[in-house]
């Protein structure tokens, strides 16, 4: 019997009992309806959280130099270190695939002034990349320019509480900061932001890092902080990082750290609960499958007749199998075309009320949702399509039709 | 064409055995026209299943078409039903929501016959019936000589060896009854083999045989 011819009778043997039809295909949609919205729910739930976790730097790869022996306590360098070199960066940057930005971390205090105003200031080092990867944002005035590692500008941005301190309410920009002995104008004004990897984002200088290494006399960085394409390629980028800084230094002198581990671990909490949540929606659609077994019994001693008919005409106990399966999964599967459009719409009702929420419907969980509701007619439907498949025809046909 | 020997059928319920045949032999052969009759419980509607492989004779042989039927798997009793067996019954049994054509396309399909092939000979069927103006109506929309007729143009449509028509006139009314008769004889005039049980007395010589059956054996078995 062709596939066509099946989804045809069984559309055909529909007309007549609608109610019916209609309420199974109801109880139906709205089993897929719920499964659909609490999936997309939790999955968006979790997206949510971990995307406000990423803000602090889940897709930051940062390379110390020194091995961290125990985790937590300050690295301690076992016998000679080689330093984090410019050259390093330079390399990790270009030769990892999964890196797209890397900004070069030198660290140190001096004493800044500004007129007569003096301070001591932590000047960090670093190029234009910075502020994107701890992302960061300026205020007013510009980045700093785009230049080699190794080239020197005089040109620093300032954080908010730098520019309270040494200039209340003036417009800093085009200002001149002495450093030391040093003169650097300030260009940029970097936005307030709170404490992030143990450090005041406020109160710093940045001035491009050949200047830094060069007033401080310095060969080895601080940091290298390497921003990586997605959360699922650290990884992987961890490890060629690692086998990359240990073929340039012949030896593990430096420690990795990622926020990877507790990142995942709390993803999978997530995404287990999330689950948890679809499958106190799914027993809904339980209800809905034994909902279908129920009418397809009921079509089954309505039609017994035409089931003897069709089998004394030369009906295989197969095709009236088929027959009747398609039958169910037909019923279930408009069930879950119904069910898809009220999640969707559910999710957009959800959004519109509770719109700090962002409440995003995966194509996974939609074709998945498609899936379950023509599983959920084969399964149910196999112990009626079985009763009329085996249905004896003398018997079927005894009854007057 | 069809041959039985020594046919028995049992039938148990609880520990009473009930014999609905004991052993039939009868031989119809192609182009025959049989007239099956004989009281309720003389086990005509038994033999006729049989005929039909509808059912399977507890001990004895069917050969139909050069096949032993009481060897054959149940996979090829269908095949036998689909291609080599037309039924006719006395309430017609038509799809309600199907038009005549579909009706008539239901063989058919189970035969897996192409779509456009179907319908050419379905609505050839139902010309050869007489029923060319009605191929697109549904049974409550015909009379119950034309249902019957519908039924027999399915019947028809698989060109099968052999036409069984149980009671074919026994809900209809004398002229309708009149009419699916005149149809048989035609089908039989162009050559159609056809075993009619009825238990109308006045159709029993209307075949070229009439067998009569009593407490499931043959009693007299004569041309006509």
């Amino acid at each position: 019997m062709n596939p066509l011819d099946l989804l045809k009778m069984s559309l055909g043997s529909f007309s007549g009992h609608t109610l019916r039809v209609r309420l199974t295909v109801l109880a139906t949609s709205i089993g897929i309806a719920s499964v659909l919205l609490l999936t997309s729910l939790g999955q968006s739930g979790r997206d949510y959280v971990l995307q406000k976790f990423a803000g602090l730097g889940s897709n930051l790869l940062i390379v110390v130099p020194g091995k961290l022996e125990t985790s937590g306590g300050p690295p301690v360098a076992p016998g000679r270190t080689h330093e984090l070199s410019l050259d390093d960066a330079r390399h990790l940057r270009r030769n990892i695939p999964g890196v797209v930005d890397m900004a070069p971390i030198s660290i140190g205090t001096m004493p800044a002034r500004v007129g007569n105003k003096e301070r001591a200031l932590v000047i960090l080092g670093s190029n234009d990349r910075l502020l994107h990867v701890r992302q960061l944002e300026l205020v007013a005035g510009q980045n700093l320019p785009s230049l080699d590692l190794e080239q020197a500008s005089p040109v620093c941005l300032i954080g908010s509480t730098v520019h309270k301190e040494l200039f209340g309410n003036r417009n800093p920009l085009g200002q001149t900061l002495r450093l030391g002995e040093y003169r650097f104008r300030i260009v940029g004004l970097i936005a307030e932001k709170g404490q992030s990897l143990a450090m005041d984002m406020n109160d710093f200088v940045l001035i491009p890092v050949a200047n830094l290494m060069r007033i401080l006399n310095r060969k080895g960085l601080f940091r290298v902080l390497l921003s990586i394409r997605s959360f699922d390629e650290m990884r992987t980028a961890e490890e060629d990082v690692r086998k990359m800084l240990i073929s340039r230094h012949d030896k593990e002198d430096f420690t990795l750290i990622t926020q990877q581990a507790v990142m995942s671990s709390l993803g999978d909490i997530l995404n287990n609960l999330s689950w948890a949540i679809s499958g106190i929606a799914a027993i809904s659609l339980l209800a809905a499958g034994m909902l279908i077994t129920n009418v397809m019994l009921i079509t089954v001693v309505e039609r017994r007749a035409e089931i003897g008919l069709c089998k004394a005409i030369g009906a295989g106990n197969s095709q009236i199998l088929s027959l009747f399966l398609a039958e169910a999964a037909l019923l279930s599967t408009a069930g879950g075309v119904i069910g898809v459009g009220l999640g969707l719409l559910g999710a957009r009702i959800i959004q519109w009320l509770v719109p700090a929420l962002p409440v995003s419907t995966p194509v996974w969980a939609i074709e998945l949702a498609l899936a379950v509701s023509f599983g959920v007619g084969i399964l149910f439907g196999v112990l009626p399509a079985l009763r009329a498949s085996r249905l004896p025809p003398v018997e079927a046909l005894s009854r007057r039709a | 064409m069809i041959r039985l020997e020594g046919i028995r059928r049992e039938y148990r319920t609880g520990a009473l055995a009930v014999h609905a045949l004991r052993g039939v032999d009868l031989h119809i052969p192609p182009g025959s026209f049989s007239v099956l009759m004989g009281p309720s419980g003389s086990g005509k509607s038994t033999l006729l299943h049989i005929l039909g492989c509808l059912d399977r004779p507890t001990s004895g042989t069917y050969t139909l078409d050069g096949k032993e039927v009481t060897a054959l798997p149940d996979t090829e009793l269908v095949l036998l039903r689909r291609f080599s067996i037309g039924f006719v019954f006395q309430s017609f049994h038509l799809v309600p929501r199907m038009s005549a054509t579909a009706n008539v396309e239901l063989p058919m399909i189970f035969a897996g016959v192409p779509a456009s092939e179907r319908e050419r000979r379905a609505i050839e069927a139902l010309e050869s019936v007489g029923l060319a103006d009605r191929v697109l109506h549904r049974p409550d929309e015909l009379s119950g000589g034309e249902r019957q007729r519908v039924a027999i143009a399915r019947s028809l449509v698989m060109k099968p060896a052999v036409l069984l028509a149980d009671e074919p006139t026994g809900n209809l009314d004398t002229a309708s009854g009149e009419e699916v008769l005149q149809l048989l004889l035609e089908l039989h005039r162009q050559g159609n083999t056809i075993l009619l049980v009825t238990h109308d007395e006045r159709l029993a010589r209307i075949g070229d045989t009439l067998i009569r059956l009593r407490d499931g054996e043959i009693e007299t078995l004569e041309s006509t």
